[in-house]
């Protein structure tokens, strides 16, 4: 199982925190994942464009080239905007 | 010490915790720190009040590693980093920053440098309200442009 979690404005489009989902060998691939995703619909499309898109795999921002592992947590958000 | 909290701080306490919390607290000459606060306006606009989301774990597990690099580079003992999530309103502190060093310019530097690396590394999203409705902030290419200039300077 992936947990697949959602920040900001990136949550607020989707309208949904987080979702599981079952772990495959074609999704050790983040930008699977993220096409995976991208086809439950409009919104989702929307909120998943990589432009503005940051990723974090096990809470560590990563690159789009990390190699998934059954059990990961995967985290998209927007750029950051603290302090 | 990192926290992530709803509640204000007292800079004052923040501030005898800094100097007592340290093993050698006569050893260190400097004390550099900072505090953000709210501004009631960003991009000629007038803000009500901000959300501050974080990423619980991650967003303190980030801050530990700007810590580490931090201590990795500059002479320094154990920095405080306090950061407000929840609302806030125009003035209300957001966040501080307190670093203790034998001398000031190494205190100087790993303060904003913990600083300029927050803003870029730390999850954390700021969200608007405004007379024109409520917004997410937009991440500035200034705040990436702050922190890439110690990569330079290494």
């Amino acid at each position: 199982m992936l947990k697949i979690i959602f920040f900001a404005q990136t949550r607020e489009l989707v309208d949904c925190d987080s979702v599981d989902i079952t772990f495959e060998a074609k999704l050790s691939q983040l930008e699977n994942i993220r096409q995976l995703l991208v086809t439950r619909g409009d919104k989702w499309d929307l909120a998943l464009q990589r432009e503005k898109l940051l990723v974090a795999v096990n809470q560590t921002m990563s690159p789009w080239d990390t190699l998934i592992n059954d059990g990961d947590e995967i985290a998209f958000f927007p750029p950051v905007t603290g302090g | 010490m990192i926290n992530i909290q709803k509640d204000d701080f007292d800079i004052a306490a923040l501030y005898q915790q800094l100097n007592h919390s340290q093993l050698n607290p006569n050893g260190y000459g400097a004390i550099v720190t900072f505090v953000g606060k709210v501004r009631d306006f960003n991009q000629q606009q007038h803000i009500g009040s901000m959300t501050l989301e974080h990423y619980p774990g991650m967003t303190e597990k980030s801050l530990s590693d700007i810590v580490e690099q931090a201590k990795a580079r500059w002479p320094i003992g154990d920095p405080i980093i306090i950061h407000r999530v929840g609302e806030l309103a125009p003035g209300d502190q957001i966040v501080y920053i307190g670093v203790v060093s034998a001398h000031r310019k190494a205190a100087f530097e790993a303060c904003e440098f913990l600083i300029d690396y927050l803003k870029i590394k730390a999850p954390f999203w700021k969200k608007e309200q405004t007379e024109n409705g409520t917004h997410w902030v937009d991440a500035k290419e200034t705040d990436t442009t702050a922190a890439t200039r110690w990569e330079k300077a290494k």
